[in-house]
């Protein structure tokens, strides 16, 4: 069997599977708020993977530098949903989503 | 079939099928694990691509920082895990229906690109041509420390504040632990640090800042 030559829609196809994943697995695991953030940063790839595919196909660097600025702030994302995750369980004792009620909100 | 299509395919499917192991994996250290996997395989597809100091810093951030920060979490949190996979099974229709919709809805809108030819001429900052010897890394920074340089500061500054806001959410003052106060030190005199006591025989010496435990 021959395949087709790699072209944009393949590696755009790659990712909106990726970010498929990343909803799947939200919805999956509605209470581990660990496979949450997971399937978060999935999905931040997946857009970094569209991005740098993009960039690469109408030979344009701003895509790349774009990804750059997106990886940044998926890496403050991730500290920052961890640092409440340790926080949360400090005073709960657990990472359950439907334990977040101390608020009433 | 090239080399570059052969080694498409490979990172492809291979991420695609680490990434639904991360999030039907019983365990989450398996998870994380296999968010590493991901992580690796997208840095190929990014070396593919010709990115190749986006590949890097993919593999030192994500997987050197994040992953990493993930699987301290994971260890550091005594929570029975299996208590929270309940419902999995009875999530999975519903989580099926809007994947599927929104995998459809994507590959509708994403999988048929296709760039026009007088727009794909037009590239904001072109790549460097194959001749001029300029490295991917070089022509990134050329870009970002003049054109970007207020997005890179300010990329800068989001760190910043994570790192403080972590750091600050994090903390905790355990109670009787004994830290060095620099100004209580500073403060001390002669006439508040000795104390002459008159001792009488047979008695045990108290300063008075203490108490005989």
């Amino acid at each position: 069997m021959e395949l087709a030559a790699v072209g944009l829609g393949h590696y755009l196809t790659v990712a909106a599977i990726l970010f498929t994943l990343g909803i799947f697995g939200i919805f999956l695991n509605r209470k581990n708020v660990i496979i949450m953030l997971m399937s978060i940063e999935l999905m931040l790839l997946s857009v970094n993977i569209n991005l740098v595919s993009f960039s690469y196909f109408l030979s344009d660097l701003v895509g790349q530098v774009f990804a750059l600025f997106v990886l940044t702030v998926a890496a403050a994302e991730a500290a920052i949903g961890l640092a409440i995750v340790v926080v949360f369980f400090r005073n709960r004792g657990s990472i359950a989503v439907d334990d977040v009620n101390m608020m009433k909100g | 079939m090239g080399v570059s299509a052969f080694f498409f395919y490979i990172f492809a499917i291979l991420s695609v099928l680490a990434g639904a192991m991360v999030i039907i994996a019983k365990n989450p250290v398996h998870a994380v694990l296999f968010l590493i996997l991901v992580f690796f395989n997208a840095a190929g597809l990014f070396i593919l691509l010709g990115a190749e100091f986006l590949a890097m810093v993919l593999v030192i951030v994500y997987v050197g920082a994040v992953a990493v920060l993930f699987l301290f979490v994971v260890m550091m949190l005594d929570v029975d895990f299996a208590a929270l996979r309940a419902g999995f099974i009875r999530n999975a229709p519903l989580a099926a229906l809007i994947g599927g919709i929104v995998l459809v809805e994507l590959v509708m809108v994403v999988g048929f690109a296709y760039i026009q030819p007088e727009v794909a001429g037009v590239a904001a900052a072109p790549f460097p041509s194959l001749g001029s010897g300029i490295t991917n890394t070089e022509a990134l920074g050329r870009l970002i420390y003049t054109r970007y340089v207020f997005f890179f500061q300010g990329a800068g500054l989001i760190l910043l504040v994570a790192m403080i806001g972590a750091i600050v959410l994090t903390l905790r003052h355990k109670p009787g632990v004994k830290r060095q106060s620099i100004a209580a030190q500073n403060a001390r005199s002669p006439q508040t640090a000795i104390e002459i006591v008159k001792v009488e025989p047979g008695q045990a010496i108290v300063p008075s800042g203490e108490t005989r435990g």
